[in-house]
C-alpha cells in the first residue's frame, strides 16, 4: 500500500550495484539477455542438426520463402534499433525526442505468415492440394519435399519465438510510451526505462540478424 | 525521480549511430547479393554469410547496446554464454554426425 501511494519524487535513488557498476534493472536485463542467448542457441542448434542431418534435401529458402520482403523487414528492424538509440541519446542530452511504438516488423511478419500459409507452407509441411505441394511434387529437390515437415516446424518455431520476443518488446515500449514518454518523465538524470528496454530491443534485432542469415539466406 | 548512477555510457564519446545504421544497411544488401547473385561455391558463401552476420551482430552489440563502453565485468555476463552456446551446438552436431 505504501508503494502505491508513493510519488516518483519520493522514490529512493537507484545506486549502481557494486559488482558490475550499473543499476539493478540494467544488470537484471543483461542477465536475462545472457539466458536468452542460450534459449536461441538451443533453437538454432536444433535447426542446424535437423537441417544437416535430415534424411533428404532441405528446401532452397528462396523457393518457399519471400526473401526480398524479409530483407526489407530486417532493414525495418535495424531502423527501429537506430531510432531507439537516437531517442536514448536525445534524452541523455535533454533534447526533445520522438519515440512511438510502431509494430512494423511484427505486422510484416504476420503478412508473410498469412501468405506462406495461404500458399500451403504450414508447420506440418506443405498442405495437400496447395500450390507449394504441387511445386514440390514437380521439383522435390528444390522444395525439399521429403523433409518439408521438419522444415516447416523448425521455420515456424524459430521465427515464431523471435516474433514473440518482438511482440513483448512492442508491448513494453507501449507501456513506456504511456507511463513515461507522454507524461515527459524522462530526463538527462533518469532514463533507466528507455535504456533497459532499449537493450532488449537491440538484442531482438541482433538475434534476427543471425536468424535471417541462417533461415533465409543459407 | 532522483538521479541514477546508471550511465556509464554518458561518459564516453558517443558513436555515430547513423554511420552504424549505414554500415548495417550496406552489410544487409551485401548479404542478400552474396546469397543470390554472386556465383560462388556453397561453402564459401556459407562462410562469408556467417562472417557478415557476426559482423552485423557485433556492430549492434558494441555500439547500439553500448557493450564497447561498459565495464569488463558487465561484458562478461554477455560473453560467458557464447562459448557455452558454441559447445552446445558443436556437441549436438557431433552427436548427429558420429
Amino acid at each position: 500500500m505504501q508503494t502505491s501511494t508513493m510519488t516518483d519524487a519520493m522514490r529512493p535513488p537507484f545506486p549502481a550495484e557494486p559488482g558490475a557498476g550499473v543499476y539493478s534493472n540494467k544488470l537484471g536485463m543483461w542477465v536475462f539477455l545472457a539466458s536468452d542467448v542460450m534459449f536461441f542457441t538451443a533453437l538454432i542448434g536444433s535447426y542446424i542438426v535437423l537441417r544437416f542431418g535430415a534424411p533428404g534435401e532441405w528446401a532452397k529458402p528462396a523457393a518457399v520463402l519471400n526473401v526480398p520482403l524479409t530483407a526489407v523487414n530486417t532493414f525495418l528492424l535495424i531502423c527501429s534499433s537506430v531510432s531507439m538509440v537516437k531517442a536514448y541519446a536525445a534524452i541523455q542530452d535533454g533534447k526533445k525526442y520522438f519515440l512511438r511504438p510502431v509494430p512494423g516488423f511484427v505486422s510484416v511478419q504476420l503478412v508473410e505468415y498469412i501468405k506462406l500459409v495461404g500458399h500451403g507452407f504450414t508447420p506440418a509441411g506443405f498442405r495437400e492440394g496447395s500450390l507449394l505441394a504441387e511445386h514440390a511434387a514437380a521439383d522435390p529437390i528444390k522444395y525439399g519435399a521429403t523433409v518439408a515437415g521438419l522444415y516447416g516446424s523448425s521455420f515456424f518455431t524459430m521465427t515464431g519465438f523471435h516474433g514473440f520476443h518482438v511482440t513483448c518488446g512492442v508491448i513494453s515500449m507501449t507501456y513506456l510510451y504511456f507511463t513515461k514518454v507522454l507524461p515527459e518523465k524522462y530526463s538527462p538524470q533518469d532514463y533507466r526505462g528507455i535504456e533497459v528496454i532499449g537493450l532488449y530491443w537491440h538484442f531482438v534485432d541482433l538475434v534476427w540478424i543471425i536468424l535471417f542469415t541462417i533461415v533465409y539466406l543459407i | 525521480m532522483t538521479a541514477t548512477s546508471s550511465p556509464t555510457t554518458a561518459e564516453h564519446k558517443r558513436p555515430n549511430y547513423v554511420l552504424i545504421w549505414l554500415y548495417l544497411f550496406v552489410l544487409t544488401v551485401a548479404e542478400v547479393a552474396l546469397a543470390f547473385e554472386l556465383p560462388l561455391s556453397r561453402n564459401i558463401k556459407l562462410l562469408l554469410l556467417l562472417f557478415l552476420a557476426v559482423w552485423k551482430a557485433l556492430l549492434v552489440a558494441l555500439f547500439f547496446m553500448h557493450l564497447k563502453f561498459e565495464r569488463w565485468r558487465l561484458r562478461l555476463i554477455f560473453i560467458v554464454p557464447l562459448p557455452l552456446a558454441a559447445i552446445l551446438v558443436t556437441v549436438a552436431i557431433m552427436e548427429k554426425v558420429f
